[in-house]
Formats: structure tokens, sequence, C-alpha cells
């Protein structure tokens, strides 16, 4: 059974559509991913998700109940961390999670022993009795999930859970959301990050304008535009043309040689483990290299791969 | 329970929240209440000398006037407080709540009366340095001081319909506070009602400021009679109240659009 499910959502601003016919499915217990740039509508498909919008057209169901007939059944069972911390900053972090509890009409004493098990939970227990203000931008962030999470939700939705953060304080996030998706809940995050999405989720959506332009697993996608591969500099074309030699045998597919700029780029699996065998099989060959780096493709290649502007990576230039 | 016992309790959870910031944030309350002292010790110092009410000392006419003054300015810290909870994103969390759409709105109008009778009773102390008296007994000052709790919470709805209409804590701010010195001053809150020019006491003698005004001079120190007043104050509280509450509401719900 599908936890959500959309079909031909629309959501005009005035004269501008934020969303075009938008069809997703979250299978029951997985993880999807909706990716896409700054105005793509990831925050507006959230908001008509858990009730906070209504659509100008298609239906949407979240956990079985239609998110605008029965909008109170909704919200009894799925959990929202907006893009923005929105916690009480004049209350501590305890007070902050017990008047959720109470506001999803808990008994005083189950939203206080609720509190105390997430504060623990998410790391909080030492700061649960200051108030938010005093917290950093990750502490609150962390807050704000765990307000999410208050009543163990059927379904769960993250907007941008870690923008602004730092890496620490994105894999203290990313640890948190994979215990929650462990423990069976189904999870819909929005992000700008690839790499988090791919760490995160089963499924990914890219949403562009308003629309999906790809949808697939993780490694579906990023075959679609060449994966990870190594990238060497070498300080010329004699170096250059030996190091193709060389990490052809380590590349899962064709090597390119860029003399204009000087650099090869050969696709690869494995990660540091491949940089690692290309290093050892550089230096046995005694080839100069400048620089040798692992490269992901970034959200921005992913667009512009799918878009069309660029080609990727390994098809030949147009 | 029944939804409007479920109503209730999540308003009382709200107005919980809001309290809890009083003595969280103790400057709020004390410059929320310094302004009004000062201006009720610099004006009954600077026109008791000029104006002159019969059967009464200027200075103790018009401490009822900076009590209502104080009330009405009150209301735009609702719209302020509901604008930034906006802006903040804290009405998008309570709205995907299964929680009653009017307790966000209650509970901070509730709450905000309660901090606003706190303002009152420090004002009233530094009343009483310049001759202010409850004189009429326990029961005629409680009577009041409810009437101007419902006076505060009546324009607290306003000052909710305007925070959630305009959404920006600054504009906000100015929407709620730009009517306020037309409707205090067109009032009997600073001078007697028949020093007022013909054409604007047609309104001051029935603005819910000069009621309730009237009202709190009768029962405070039996300055009048308070039977009409009472009466014309309490049609407007439910007037106001039964008009901008539900407005309120309506912006709640639509918030996000
Ligand atoms: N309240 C609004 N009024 C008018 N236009 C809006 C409103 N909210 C969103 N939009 C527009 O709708 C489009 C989609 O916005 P949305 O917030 O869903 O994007 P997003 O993918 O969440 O972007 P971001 O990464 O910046 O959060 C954008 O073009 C945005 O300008
Ligand atoms: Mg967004």
């Amino acid at each position: 059974m599908n936890a959500v499910e959309t079909t031909g959502l629309v959501k005009r601003y005035g004269a501008a559509t934020a969303l075009r016919e938008l069809d997703l499915a979250v299978p029951q217990g997985s993880v999807l991913g909706l990716l896409g740039p700054n105005g793509a509508g990831k925050t507006t498909t959230v908001r008509i998700l858990t009730t906070l919008l209504e659509p100008d057209a298609g239906t949407a169901r979240v956990a079985g109940y239609d998110v605008v007939r029965e909008a109170d059944r909704v919200r009894r069972v799925i959990g929202l961390s907006g893009q923005y911390a929105a916690v009480d900053e004049n209350l501590t972090g305890r007070e902050n999670l017990v008047l959720f509890g109470r506001l999803h009409r808990m008994r005083a004493k189950a939203a206080r022993a609720r509190a105390g098990e997430l504060l623990e939970r998410i790391g909080l227990a030492e700061a649960a009795d200051r108030v938010v203000k005093t917290y950093s931008g990750g502490m609150r962030r962390r807050l704000d999930l765990a307000a999410s999470l208050v009543i163990k939700p059927r379904v769960l939705f993250l907007d941008e859970p870690t923008t602004g953060l730092d890496p620490r304080g994105r894999r203290e996030i990313w640890d948190l959301v994979r215990d929650l998706v462990a423990d069976g809940a189904t999870l819909l995050l929005t992000t700008q990050y690839l790499e988090e999405a791919d760490a995160l989720a089963d499924d990914i959506l890219i949403l562009d304008r308003g629309q999906v332009i790809a949808h697939g697993t993780p490694d579906v996608l990023k075959a679609k535009v060449g994966g990870e591969r190594i990238e060497l500099t070498a300080p010329d074309r004699a170096e250059l043309a030996r190091a193709a030699e060389v990490l052809a045998s380590v590349a899962d597919g064709p090597v390119e040689v860029r003399t204009e700029s000087g650099t090869v780029t050969a696709p690869v699996t494995g990660g540091v483990h491949a940089v690692a065998k290309a290093a050892g099989e550089l230096a046995a060959a005694g080839v100069v290299a400048n620089d040798l780096a692992l490269r992901r493709p970034t959200l921005d290649e992913v667009f512009l791969t799918l878009t069309g502007l660029v080609p990727a990576a390994d098809e030949p230039p147009r | 329970m029944t939804s409007l016992a479920w109503g209730v309790h999540d308003a009382w959870v709200v107005t919980l929240r809001h309290l809890r910031h009083i003595p969280r944030v103790p400057q709020l309350l004390f410059f929320s209440a310094i302004q009004p002292v000062l201006f009720l010790l610099l004006f009954s110092y600077v026109f008791s000398g000029s104006i002159h009410v019969p059967g009464i000392d200027y200075k103790v006419f018009m401490v009822p006037g900076t009590f209502i003054q104080t009330m009405a300015f009150a209301a735009a810290a609702t719209s302020v407080g509901l604008a930034d909870d906006l802006q903040k994103g804290f009405i998008d969390r309570f709205r995907s709540l299964p929680m009653a759409r009017s307790a966000v709105l209650v509970g901070r109008i509730v709450s905000d009366a309660t901090r606003n009778l706190l303002v009152i009773l420090i004002m009233a102390t530094a009343a009483h340095l310049i001759g202010f008296r409850f004189v009429t007994g326990v029961l005629p000052a409680l009577a009041g001081l409810g009437l101007l709790m419902l006076f505060s919470f009546a324009f607290s709805c306003i000052g909710a319909a305007i925070g959630l209409a305009v959404r920006k804590p600054e504009a906000a701010q100015m929407a709620a506070t730009f009517w306020m010195f037309p409707m205090i001053f067109a009032s009997s809150a600073f001078v007697p009602l028949a020093t007022l020019p013909g054409w604007m006491r047609v309104w001051a003698e029935y603005s819910p400021v000069t009621a309730t005004v009237d009202a709190l001079r009768a029962l405070f120190f039996g300055y009048g009679d308070p039977t009409r007043p009472v009466l014309i104050g309490l049609a407007w509280y439910v007037a106001l109240a039964a008009i901008c509450l539900p407005l309120a509401v309506r912006s709640y719900r639509r918030a996000a659009m």
C-alpha cells in the first residue's frame, strides 16, 4: 500500500504555477527524496500533503485519508518538520516537546514521558532544560525534528531538514532519520542535495518548476549522469596519455582525456577504494600527476544533464 | 471529550505557552509597564494645571484613561505576536496538528489579556502616588478590572484579525496602532465629553473607549453611574469579538495560502 499518493496535483499562486500535475507515490515504510532547486515546488508539495494548503486540482492521500476532505484524520497520523525550525525560543527544549505533545492531545504525563524519551534520543538530554534561545542551529533543527515525532507518526514529512547545517550537524540529522526509518515510518524528505537523497532515500523524485523531470532509485539516477569518477590533472600531454592508460584498468567505463584542461576523467565505482587503487597503480607506473580526486555528480550536473543543457559524461559531446 | 471541551483544552495549553514567557522574559513586562507609568505620571502633572473637571481632581480623573490607552495599544502586541508566529513557521506547525482551529488565537488573546492585567496592576500602584484609590470597595473594583480584561480581550481580537491579515510583524505593528490615537482621544479618556467639538461627540458618546472609561470611573471611585456605560461597553466587546474572532480564524485557516 502507498502511504502517500498524489494524482495530478496542481497549485497556482496568482499567475505563477508552482505545481503542474504532480503524481507521486511513497510505498508504506519507504523513503522518498524530493529533490529540486529553489522554487521547484518542494515546500508546496509538503504543504499540500500536510493539509496546510489546498491544491487547485488533483487529489492527495496520506495514510489512506484525503488531505482536503479528511484533513483532521491526516493531522492525527503525520509529523511535519518544516523548512525553518519552528520551535519556541523562549521555552526550554523539554517545554517545547511537551507543548506539542499536549496539542496532539496526549495526557500531560504521557507527553512528559515522551518528551524525555525524545530528548534522550536526539542527544539533547543535557540541554533539555535550557531555553531554546541558547541552542545552536543544529540543536534547534534536531529539536524541531523531535517535535514532529511526538506521536510516532505513521508518515513523516521533512522539508530540507539539513539546509544551513554544517557537515557534523547534517550527519547527526541523517543518523536520526535512519533510526526512524528503521522503525518502519514512511518518510517524505525534500532536499537540495543529491548526496542527502542518496544517503537516505529509497526512491528519488527530481522536481523542476513544478514538474517531475526524473524518478528512480539513487543508483539509477546517478547512472544517468555518469555516477562517480576519478579526475586526474597532469603536467603535460605525455603524462596525460600514460595516466589515461593506467586509469583504464580501474575504470568501469570509457576514460576521457581533455588535453586543453590537462585532465583525465575515469568513471569508477567503489569511491575512495577506487581512488586508493588508482593511486597505487599510478605510483607503480611512475606517472607524474598534479592532482587526483574523486568527483561525484552534483545536483547541478544532474539537473543540467536531465534538462539536456549539458551532455552526460558518458555520451559524446554534441 | 466534546469538541468544545477539546477547544478549551487546546486554548489553555497555548495560553500556558505564552504565560511561561512572562517570567522567562521579565524585561518585556517591565518595558511594557514603564511607558504607561511614565505616561500616567507625565499626563497627570502636565495637564492637571490646565484641565479642570467638575467634582474631581484631574489627576484621578485621567487614571482610567491611561489604563484604557495601555490596553488598546497592547492589542498591537497580539498583532505582532501572531504575525511573528506566522513568519517563523510556528502557525504552520500548529495547523498541521489535530488541534482546534481557534486555540492558537484564543490562547494568545487570553494570555495577552492576563499580561495586560499585570501591567494595569503595576500602573494602579504607580497611580497611588498621584492620589488614585479604589474607593468603592472590593466588588466594584473587581468588576472594573473584569471589564478592563474584556476590553483588552475585544481589542486583542481586532489585533489578531489585523496581524493575521497583514502577516508581517512590522506591518502588523503599524496597522494595529495607527487608528489608536484618534480612537482614544475622541472619547472621554482624557477630557470630559462636553469639551469635545460637537461632531466628534456624536461618535465619542458611543465609543467603546468612552463606555469603558466612564464605567471604570464609576466602579473605581464612584464618579457617575456605571449602568449605562457598562451596558454599552459589554455590547461593544461582544460585537467586536463576534466580528473579529471569526475573521481571524478564517485568516488562520488560510494562513499558508
Ligand atoms: N505564498 C506564495 N505566493 C506566491 N508564490 C509562491 C508562494 N509560495 C511559493 N510560491 C512560488 O511557488 C514556487 C514553488 O515554491 P516552493 O516554496 O514550493 O519551492 P521550493 O522547492 O520549496 O523552493 P526552496 O528550495 O526555495 O524552498 C516558487 O516559484 C515560489 O516563488
Ligand atoms: Mg522550500
